[in-house]
């Protein structure tokens, strides 16, 4: 790779690219995203790769390896360009026929292909209900990019918009398009993009810093994951893009250890970037220079803060400061800092090349372009989808997703991790944006979205996530050490059948202190889960302390299993399953448990078939008496 | 130890003796070795020029330090919010039964050693698992009876 040092050169390159492809060559898009390759999707790669060879393909069919491709629920996922022929659950079995019938002979092998509720077989990706509702304009590009290859983001247009700002903007109208396009902050605050960045930059002392905030710490959420494994090059350009608007001459990217092959897949990204001249002294012959270094967050929640990130960049630990100066003032190292998400970052080159007024005509009044949900938890289709801003909850959940498997109800979403709330059926016809979601007693966070069920006991449901947060809290201001502990104990004394009257208003009234006290947004939005469910699921609160009952099933003091002796089938295969041997009971012989022995695993509901239907959950009444033993014969049916 | 010592010079090395670079440090040597010993953490001190309770601060807030050595093979389960809704508890516990280790402990042998984290990123295969590197979607008792007896 030469380096380039003119946008002519970007351009000749690109066109370069572009000419040694033939767009009629097939092409296969493997996903080799975490969720992917967790289902075996390198297997499945490497048996193609071998199959090509093997048949002497090689000259007429293209191979490339990609990031995440969003259906993560049907993986390993195999895109067949051009005609987008979207295979799911590949297995590395189906790769010789695959590469015969299709490849080479053009056919279609069916049984890969997703099935509709009406039993017909869809063809082309875009036409599946899970990606036909969504609007991918970031998400989009990794079926087409290899993230080690930077010819591949290039030739799709890639650092074209950088080209754009250096040479034919200067930074004050790079600044103004991004404030114009409304972008705001994908990280959860969702504060203006532009407006920090004028801040910054117009902040007094040398040097400017920018930052991305990779610290994806969000249980349940991993759409800046899949960017940056996927697409790095987008929020590489990005953030050069922005750092050329605010005046910053040193950028970093903070990035979750966790995630090796995010900081595997940018090591590279950068040094392409750089060999090509896209970093460094000069970018592409210009008079700016800029340059990239990566830290590793070593694993911590409350470090995705930015004046927490900001004290780990220095070294330290990355604990929140008393910040009455913002970052954009005084950040690292006492200099003007302006940090981003990575969903943000990525943002950006799309703003510059297609213009503010486009972005801005996606979404709603106050929330504008796409936003990325990492839809999962008790839903059909889970995976990564990108939707316009103002999209419902239901369009998202239903349409895209699939609704609830199993026909079980729909009880609740989750919405902005942690710190977000829980929302009932009723708010299923929301909007979704940065307001909307406020109002509603949640947020848009990060952009998590945890679907539950039925079986989902909203009480323990907000314990696991103050528990989460207890443990997360750096212990630094008295609100959230204290706070979160008080509250971890009367949710484990809930959840044990022994809540007490005045519970619940005791939870309100420390969640609304910490929202009001605490020294940075983890203690702050702590209020949010508590008082979320309380407004929507009092009755469950109330089930749990008063009739020292679930209502869900799940709180293992409050709950019992059962055998109901008239549907029991003699079948053995509970008792078989149960680690505790406390299922007794033989062929012909109805089966019972000892509850005394029981631990509650719940591995006997699981094992009964859904046919028999003879293990139950009773909860706020004890277990009927087990039939005696004389009376326990029965035939199977 | 001489050898360990050098092994800590090389990652110095490559940070330039940055003090800010102390956590990457820190994250190396853990990657190395897979614990912090002590006497690496004094090196670190001295060259780095920064005080071992600070180090000491920074190795005990953050999750991916350890002070202690932990077994050769990691099992790592997933607490995130779609893990939970989908099981992850009963997971954890299946894991803890067949390993015979509490979350947060490592057995008498150093063979396992069994952790919770709160997110792994790939929250639609949940409840997911992670072993030396490798992904398992919804294991179940048995899957985890075989890839706890095909660990050496």
């Amino acid at each position: 790779m030469s380096k380039l040092s003119s946008a002519a050169e970007l351009k000749r390159f690109r066109q370069d690219v572009l000419s040694r492809r033939d767009p009629n060559k097939p092409c296969l898009s493997i996903c080799l995203g975490t969720g992917c390759q967790a289902c075996g999707g390198e297997k499945v790669y490497q048996a193609f790769a071998g199959e090509i060879r093997k048949q002497g393909l090689e000259a007429k069919v293209d191979i490339r390896r990609t990031g995440c491709h969003g259906f993560c629920e049907r993986g390993p996922l195999v895109v067949i360009f051009p005609r987008e022929i979207c295979y799911l659950k590949v297995t590395p079995a189906d790769v010789p026929e695959v590469v015969a019938k299709t490849l080479v002979e053009g056919k279609i092998v069916d049984r890969l292909l997703y099935t509709g509720e009406d039993g017909k077989k869809i063809v082309h990706e875009g036409d599946i209900p899970f990606y036909k509702h969504q609007s991918r304009i970031i998400l989009g590009a990794n079926r087409l990019v290899d993230p080690t290859r930077i010819e591949d983001y290039i030739a799709l247009g890639g650092y074209s918009a950088l080209a754009r700002a250096l040479f034919v903007m200067t930074p004050e109208e790079v600044l103004d398009e991004v404030k114009k396009s409304g972008l705001r902050g994908r990280g959860g605050a969702g504060f203006p993009t532009g407006v920090k960045w004028e801040t910054t930059r117009n902040a007094p002392g040398e040097p400017k810093y920018v930052i991305v905030n990779a610290d994806e710490g969000d249980p349940g959420a991993y759409m800046n994951r899949s960017v940056l494994e996927g697409n790095p090059h987008s929020v590489i350009e990005g953030l050069i893009i922005g750092a050329y608007a605010i005046g910053a001459r040193q950028g970093f990217i903070y990035v979750r250890q966790e995630y090796p092959l995010a900081v595997a897949n940018l090591t590279v990204a950068l040094e392409q970037a750089r060999e090509m001249g896209l970093l460094g002294a000069n970018i592409l012959g210009s008079e700016f220079g800029f340059d990239v270094a990566i830290h590793r967050g070593a694993g911590a929640f409350v470090s995705g803060e930015s004046s927490a990130l900001i004290t780990a960049l220095e070294g330290r630990v990355g604990e929140p400061q008393i910040n009455y100066i913002r970052p954009a003032i005084s950040g690292l190292w006492g200099k003007p800092t302006n940090m981003n998400n990575v969903e943000t970052w990525a943002n950006v080159p799309a703003i510059i090349n297609k213009s503010a007024a486009w972005f801005s005509g996606i979404g709603t009044r106050g929330s504008k372009g796409t936003k990325i949900f990492s839809l999962v938890g008790k839903v059909n289709n889970t995976g990564l989808v990108e939707v316009p801003m103002g999209a419902t909850l239901r369009q998202v959940i239903f349409d895209i997703g699939g609704g609830v498997p199993g026909g079980k109800k729909f009880k609740a979403v989750q919405t902005g991790g942690p710190s977000g709330g829980c929302l009932p059926a009723a708010s299923l016809d929301l909007p979704v944006d940065f307001e909307e979601l406020e109002r509603a007693g949640s947020m848009m966070g990060s952009g998590g979205m945890i679907v539950m069920d039925e079986d989902t006991c909203m009480v323990d449901t907000a314990r696991y996530f103050i528990n989460f947060l207890s443990e997360e809290s750096c212990g630094k201001c008295v609100p959230c050490r204290e706070g979160l502990k008080q509250m971890l104990l009367i949710y484990n004394n809930i959840c044990a059948g022994k809540g007490r009257e005045g519970d619940i208003e005791l939870l309100r009234e420390i969640a609304e202190v910490m929202a009001e006290a605490s020294l940075c947004a983890l203690g702050t939005t702590a209020a949010n889960p508590p008082l979320s469910t309380i407004k929507y699921f009092r009755n469950e609160y109330e089930a749990h302390i008063r009739e020292k009952r679930c209502p869900a099933g799940v709180c293992k003091d409050l709950i019992r299993y059962y055998i109901v002796p008239e549907k029991c089938q003699a079948c053995l295969l509970c008792a078989k399953s149960c680690p505790a041997g406390a299922i007794s009971g033989d062929k012909g012989l109805v089966h019972v448990i000892d509850q005394s022995k029981c631990t509650k695993c719940g591995a006997c509901l699981e094992a009964c078939p859904s046919r028999f239907g003879a293990v139950t959950k009773i909860s706020g009444k004890p277990a009927p008496a087990p039939v005696p033993a004389g009376t326990r014969v029965q035939k199977r049916k | 130890m001489v050898q360990e010592l050098a092994d800590v010079d090389r990652i110095l090395d490559k940070y330039q003796g940055r003090k800010n670079a102390l956590i990457q440090v820190l994250l190396d040597i853990q990657a190395q070795n897979g614990w912090l010993p002590k006497p690496a953490l004094i090196w670190v001190a001295e060259r780095l020029g920064v005080p071992l309770s600070q180090i000491y601060q920074i190795a005990t807030f953050y999750k991916a330090f350890s002070l202690v050595p932990l077994g050769r093979h990691i099992f790592q389960v997933c607490l995130g919010t779609a893990c939970q809704v989908r099981g992850a508890k009963r997971l954890l516990d299946n894991v803890s039964s067949v390993l015979g280790i509490e979350p947060g402990h490592t057995d008498a042998d150093q063979k396992f050693t069994l952790t919770t984290v709160n997110c792994l990123g790939c929250c639609a295969l949940g409840p997911v698992m992670l072993v030396d590197g490798q992904y398992y979607s919804k294991p179940g008792i048995k899957d985890i009876e075989k890839i706890a007896a095909s660990c050496d």
